[in-house]
């Protein structure tokens, strides 16, 4: 194999990840940068125009207050997201990104996204937080003011960063090193300071499909665990990596359910015509106090849906013939057709496959009901669900213990986090992931300027990044001759084999949906132990083209986040969240000794994890 | 439900300098067959189904199969996306054909100033609280803080 050409980038800011996190944080960054002569850079592993979990469009902003007509205050969302978070979120960040998203989606309109309009010229709502966009191109235009605002010579696009530098002396860290997609060569970006943006963890659990279906899973596919996985190995504080996003969707096409629910009223029935949030009304008590509480959390939600499955009672069903039946009685044509196309459009803006799937079925929704069914688990923290990075809040409204220096930093200094990245403050979704990287760019531009010494890089550790890069090539050169079969090798294996693999041990031993979601100590252990093995044969992963050498690394990504979640899930000793993840041996939620953070740093000389738990603090009453 | 790709539409966009659906897909799946000079699905099992490479092929040459283990064969979702809205044909398995145009964007490609009506940045103020030109797009006076506090 010949040597790679390497690159070297020199710039201040440094961002990885190119999604809605990434480009608010390039906005940002662009305006406080010309202010104080500072370059900024972004990289992305595909293309900025589409990239992230944005990609494929969206039909709706679910982060938005209304605060200019007196909708919503930042504490009534607090008290929302604690609620369905079941109590447990970190409330100055929440609070902190409601009072500045408002902002973000103010410009995204005027910027040429099409947002629907009321009579009287408000957004038209969906729900109490969600207004409706006309959204297939909500990322390229997000994309377009991305590169302006940093200038398009300072987009890397098709490089797949996969670590991060810290100066030796300081611990600061200094840039990070990844590999081109497309040519043979290694970029080594220095910077001053670094914000870790590159999406939640996918493919993590097995999933339904598990043929030619495997990547048409809810959450992007590409979204492979980058902004954990760097900031793990980096020696970054991580926080609720136990917690996990799962979620009703329509089956097969997982198309989305929030339309339907909030905006066309459509219920969920059993099989026999029942509503599952009366035949397991009971089940709220023994999830107290936020069973009985309104409204009611999304895993509580779940677990009543899990329970009348157990039951015998499925499948479930989306009512879309009583809904759009009720909802168009007594309309003209006129009317009717324009309640098909928003319903239609639901879809078409985000996830092409269900309506693909409906054609594909004959199903007309008007007609005909549609099955529901819970996602895979997946690891996230812009959902309802909080994984992420233990970071600094914002120095006004950070409680004792929340506060170190600037916004949205993490525990490594310089190294900030955004979107999916920041954990214990969910529900931001696409306006908020955006505001939270706007947030984390600013914090970072003052960084900068209170450090000026441009931190040093490790040539060392350069160079044994570099050598280990390209080792899966190397593994399939050496060892291809062993077989006369390729693809039956006894000296290694390739990435999708090794997909397969964490995801059917993950799938068994740490509660995927094979196994009702449930686990204990014995079996997060035994699950831990087949994790170690594969960890130990990743040395054997091999690579025959730059495609699969992509493959090799997001695995590694995956593999990171599973042995955090299973981690953690070992450590908190109760079911905080049932309908995503049940410790049978602890089934209570025990707000006495577990409404706390769980913490861990991973020790990459040692191999080690250290776990502690955090105080939860209140700002909101 | 992956993409494939027309073998006697797709010209492997000789006159651009890569192929289209290989510059913009997000999973690295688009790919270029050197011998035949079209452009194949390298993983279909890894398609999101995103349409991005659909939308943006410059000869219409991409469409979408519904993936094997799930989904009936015979219908089509077809997208012809302008740049100011997308017009959707769902043909479903029975021939029935539904229409749908959405609006996508409300101004022209390229137009964005992303600073407009913000103020020159103010090197003094990069560490308050308030983000760039938020005295104009945030929508209140006051960045709110909780009540109780200053």
């Amino acid at each position: 194999m010949n040597q790679p050409e390497v690159e070297v980038v020199e710039t201040d800011l440094l961002i990885l990840g190119g999604g809605m996190a990434g480009c608010g944080a390039a906005f940002e960054a662009g305006y406080w940068g010309k202010a104080h002569g500072l370059r900024t850079t972004i990289v992305e592993k595909a293309a900025v125009e589409r990239s992230g979990a944005v990609a494929m469009g969206l039909s709706a902003i679910n982060c938005y207050m209304g605060m200019r007509w007196g909708e919503n205050q930042p504490e009534d969302f607090v008290r929302y997201v604690r609620q369905d978070l079941m109590g447990l979120c970190r409330e100055d960040l929440v609070y902190d990104i409601a009072r500045h998203v408002d902002s973000s989606v103010h410009m995204f309109e005027e910027w040429g996204l099409p947002i629907f309009k009321n009579e009287d010229g408000r957004y038209k709502r969906e729900g109490r937080w969600q207004i409706m966009i006309h959204g297939e191109s909500f990322k390229p235009i997000v994309a377009e003011a991305a590169k302006k605002a940093v200038g398009p010579e300072n987009v890397y696009e098709r490089i797949f960063v996969s670590d991060l530098l810290r100066d030796p002396a300081t611990g600061h860290v200094s840039g990070a090193v990844g590999f081109s997609v497309r040519d043979h060569k290694v970029y080594v970006f220095k910077a001053r300071a670094v914000i870790s943006s590159a999406g939640g963890a996918t493919g993590v659990f097995r999933p339904h499909a598990v043929g030619e279906g495997l990547g048409r899973i809810w959450y992007a596919p590409w979204n492979t665990g980058s902004a954990y996985s760097l900031m793990i190995k980096a020696g970054a504080t991580m926080t609720q990596m136990e917690h996990r996003l799962v979620v009703t969707r329509f089956k097969d096409g997982y198309g989305p359910v929030g339309m339907w629910f909030l905006l066309f009223k459509g219920k969920v029935r059993n099989a026999y015509g029942e509503l599952y949030e009366d035949t397991q009304v009971k089940a709220l008590d023994e999830f107290p106090p936020y069973g009985q509480t309104r409204p009611i959390p999304t895993p509580l939600r779940n677990h009543q849906m899990l329970l009348d499955r157990a039951q015998g009672k499925g499948p479930h069903y989306m009512r879309t013939d009583d809904a759009l039946q009720a909802l168009t009685q007594g309309l003209d044509p006129k009317a009717i057709r324009a309640i098909e196309s928003d319903a239609w459009e639901d879809f078409l803006d985000m996830t092409m496959s269900q309506a693909l799937l409906w054609a594909s079925n004959n199903i007309d929704p008007a007609v005909q009901p549609s099955e529901l069914t819970l996602t895979e688990p997946y690891l996230m923290g812009s959902h309802s669900a909080a994984t992420g990075a233990w970071v600094s809040g914002p120095e006004d409204l950070a409680p004792e213990g929340y506060f170190w220096g600037y916004n949205r930093m993490t525990t490594v200094p310089g190294l900030f986090a955004a979107g999916d990245g920041v954990g214990g403050s969910a529900h931001k979704f696409s306006s908020g992931s955006y505001t939270e990287g706007r947030l984390a760019a600013k914090a970072a531009m003052a960084f900068i300027t209170d450090n000026p010494d441009r931190p040093a890089v490790d040539g060392d550790h350069i160079t044994s990044i570099v050598e280990t890069l390209f080792q899966p090539y190397r593994v399939f050169e050496d060892n291809q001759g062993s077989s006369t079969k390729p693809d039956i090798n006894p000296n290694y294996f390739y990435p999708k084999q090794g997909l397969l693999r964490l995801q059917k041990l993950m799938d068994e031993y740490v509660a995927g949906l094979g196994a009702n979601y449930i686990t204990n100590e014995p079996t997060l252990l035994r699950g831990l132990e087949l994790l170690e093995s594969l960890k130990e044969d990743m040395s054997k992963v091999a690579a025959r083209d730059r495609h699969e050498l992509l493959r090799c690394w997001e695995l590694w990504d995956r593999i990171r986040c599973a042995e955090a979640h299973a981690r953690h899930m070992l450590y908190r000793k109760e079911t905080r969240w049932p309908g995503y993840y049940y410790r049978g041996d602890y089934p209570k939620i025990d707000d006495q000794n577990w409404k706390v953070f769980v913490n861990s740093r991973y020790q990459a000389e040692t191999g080690e994890w250290e776990l502690e738990t955090q105080p939860h603090h209140s700002i909101v009453s | 439900m992956p993409t494939y790709v027309n073998p006697d539409k797709c010209d492997g966009c000789k006159a651009l300098d890569k192929p289209a659906c290989a510059y913009i897909c997000p999973n690295d799946l688009m790919a270029l067959d050197l011998a035949m000079g079209k452009a194949f699905n390298q993983e279909p099992d890894q398609c999101w189904e995103c349409y991005a490479c659909v939308k943006t092929c410059p000869q219409s040459a991409i469409a979408m199969r519904g993936y094997a283990d799930v989904v009936p064969l015979g219908a089509s979702l077809t997208p012809l996306r302008g740049t100011e809205s997308i017009m959707w044909t769902v043909q479903f398995r029975d021939q029935r054909v539904k229409r749908f145009k959405y609006p996508i964007r409300s101004t022209q490609w390229g137009s964005i100033d992303p600073y407009q009506g913000a103020p020159e940045p103010d090197k003094a103020a990069l560490k308050d609280p308030h983000l760039c030109g938020e005295g104009a797009w945030l929508g209140v006076d006051q960045l709110p803080v909780p009540s109780g506090r200053a």
